[in-house]
């Protein structure tokens, strides 16, 4: 390990990362928690820098320049709507790089780890498949998000088998690597000595990985999306602690196992705000028996109202509350919405909104929109808290959500029976802005557009907002 | 007491610690949290660094630089964006 200073300097960096998280948890010092964890990552990158006798410098800095500019570029020009995208290419970079250096440290090893000792063996392995795994799942879950690769559930028969086997080959390969005795055991079986499966053995456990990655997030929907994304935010935590491990650093052990619990944690809460288990969530392939329900849509009579007609309702409402949803992300849609808030504000009316914990793609994210639109974050009531409103709401003004207030989760035979939902239906007039009728990612029909209280507004969300903004000035 | 076993011990309290700091975020910080956790996730950059440094052999060395890339993109974009997104966070 290094020398002394340099291990008072971690010691430092990790108090901050813990200090910089827990301000990261109030709205209030939020921006300085930010701050003081980065404080904590250039102070330990600094150190090591030092602490090393570096043979290439030129490569060291030229690395870390490009990924700089890359990384500042995509952070400052990336659109709001699309941070659910830019989180998950992140965090997949974050674990190719956990998998980089395990991989590198096998090869500097003499590209044979059972000379290493069982330890060191173990935790490459750990740390190479976990690192390779989030790689891949989050590219996949990029994918998703950007809309590259399919939003809906991929499965295919014997799925789970066939991820069983692959698990249990990576186990295998994964021993073998680790432990010379599994090592002698298992090469003549590949026709090899215990000493030359090495090389072999550990490209197949990078490979099993990234296709353990792919496999373990294809056949998750996108309304599970804040599920995925933020499991595997933990996932890369836990690669850079196993990384710690293999490198005997401490920094990268308390860093890594302080990102693995908020993952943990934020997976949990999404969780239990969809009323499902993670096993549930992961190998659910939720979705994909809605298409049935699907055939009874149109069949019932809905009410629908144009700008005109939902800019008197608003207009002329005592309290409006504003249900946000994924659909005003797609349309990017929040800045018009502000400015329909704010004139019905200046007319007296109150206006809050209610935001489900899972509403968008990733936990949080309608509250990122609504900041990028100026809105008050004290205006945002979560979900018990705007419940307790809707009885006295007079409009509740749905925009591009649909299974967060689909009453069908009171109904125990439904197949999202006892996901919390927001109780609009309750509120004396709902307006349902939304492109068609169709199910949303849980497939299932709605019966919120259907009730006598519900008007639907159809269109685009930022079209028929835009639309609002003028009827709403002249109402 | 083993080195493997001082590791260990460090997880664990370590993880304890996450666990407590964080169990009370309210869900307008979620992605915030989420960002920035994310980017701290970057501390592979050390190791990777630490790799690299004394790096002779060439894949050593083009694993080592791939994962200072990597790891640079996410540490410095992700405190980059997540300072960019709670500076949007105000109360009026």
């Amino acid at each position: 390990m290094e020398n002394t200073i340099t291990q008072i300097v971690y010691l430092i960096s990790a108090v901050l990362f813990v200090s910089g998280i827990k301000l990261l948890s109030s709205p209030a010092t939020a921006r300085s928690g930010n701050a003081r964890a980065s404080l904590a990552m250039l102070l330990a990158i600094v150190v090591t820098l030092l602490d090393h006798e570096i043979l290439n410098w030129t490569t060291v800095l030229a690395a870390m320049a490009a990924g700089a500019v890359i990384g500042g570029l995509l952070a400052r020009y990336i659109e709001m709507t699309a941070m659910p995208q830019l989180v998950a290419v992140f965090n997949g970079f974050g674990g190719g790089a956990s998998a980089a250096v395990a991989a590198a440290e096998f090869v500097r090893a003499g590209g044979s780890s059972p000379s290493l000792g069982v330890d060191v063996g173990v935790t490459i392995v750990l740390s190479t498949l976990i690192g390779a795994v989030t790689f891949s799942g989050s590219l996949i879950a990029f994918g998703k998000l950007q809309g590259v690769v399919t939003g809906k559930p991929v499965t295919f028969p014997l799925q789970k088998t066939f991820n069983g086997l692959l698990f249990l080959l990576t186990l295998l390969v994964g021993a073998s690597l680790a432990h010379v005795a599994v090592a002698d055991a298992v090469a003549p079986l590949v026709g090899m000595g215990g000493l030359e499966i090495s090389g072999p053995f550990f490209l197949t456990l990078v490979v099993a990985a990234l296709i353990l990655g792919v496999l373990l997030v294809i056949p998750i929907g996108g309304a599970d999306m804040p599920v995925v994304v933020s499991l595997l935010n933990s996932y890369s935590g836990i690669a850079a602690a196993t990384t710690g491990f293999v490198l005997n650093n401490y920094i990268l052990i308390i860093a890594g196992s302080l990102v693995g619990a908020a993952g943990l944690i934020l997976t949990q809460l999404m969780c239990k705000a969809m009323n499902r288990s993670l096993g549930n969530v992961a190998f659910g392939a939720f979705g994909t028996e809605g298409q049935t329900a699907k055939a009874k849509t149109g069949e019932r009579p809905v009410r629908d109202v144009d700008a005109e007609q939902a800019a008197m309702v608003l207009a002329y409402a005592g309290s409006v509350a504003v249900v946000p949803g994924y659909g005003l992300a797609v349309a990017q849609a929040q800045h018009e919405l502000k400015k329909v808030c704010d004139l019905l504000e200046d007319r007296g009316v109150t206006v809050r909104f209610g935001v489900h914990p899972v509403a968008g793609r990733m936990p949080g994210h309608m509250n990122v929109l609504l900041a990028e639109a100026d809105v008050s974050y004290d205006k945002l009531l979560d979900l018990d808290d705007i419940n307790a409103e809707f009885d006295s709401t007079d409009v509740v003004l749905i925009v591009g959500a649909n299974d967060v207030v689909n009453p069908a989760a009171r109904d125990p035979d439904s197949v999202i029976a006892g996901m919390p939902i927001l109780d609009v239906d309750k509120a004396r007039t709902v307006i349902v802005m939304k492109r068609s009728l169709s199910p949303g990612f849980a497939g299932i029909d709605n019966d919120l557009f259907y009730m006598d209280n519900t008007l639907m507004f159809f269109g685009d969300a930022r079209d028929q907002m835009t639309e609002l903004v003028k009827e709403v000035r002249e109402a | 007491m083993g080195e493997l076993l001082i590791l260990l011990y460090i997880f664990v309290l370590a993880t304890l610690a996450g666990r407590e700091v964080i169990s009370k975020v309210p869900p307008t910080l979620h992605t915030p949290l989420m960002s920035g956790a994310n980017a701290i996730s970057g501390i592979a950059i050390i190791g990777a660094l630490m790799v690299t440094a004394a790096a002779g052999q060439l894949w050593v060395k083009v694993l080592g630089t791939a994962g200072i890339v990597m790891a640079t993109i996410n540490v410095v974009g992700g405190f980059m964006v997540t300072d960019r997104m709670l500076q949007m966070f105000r109360k009026r």
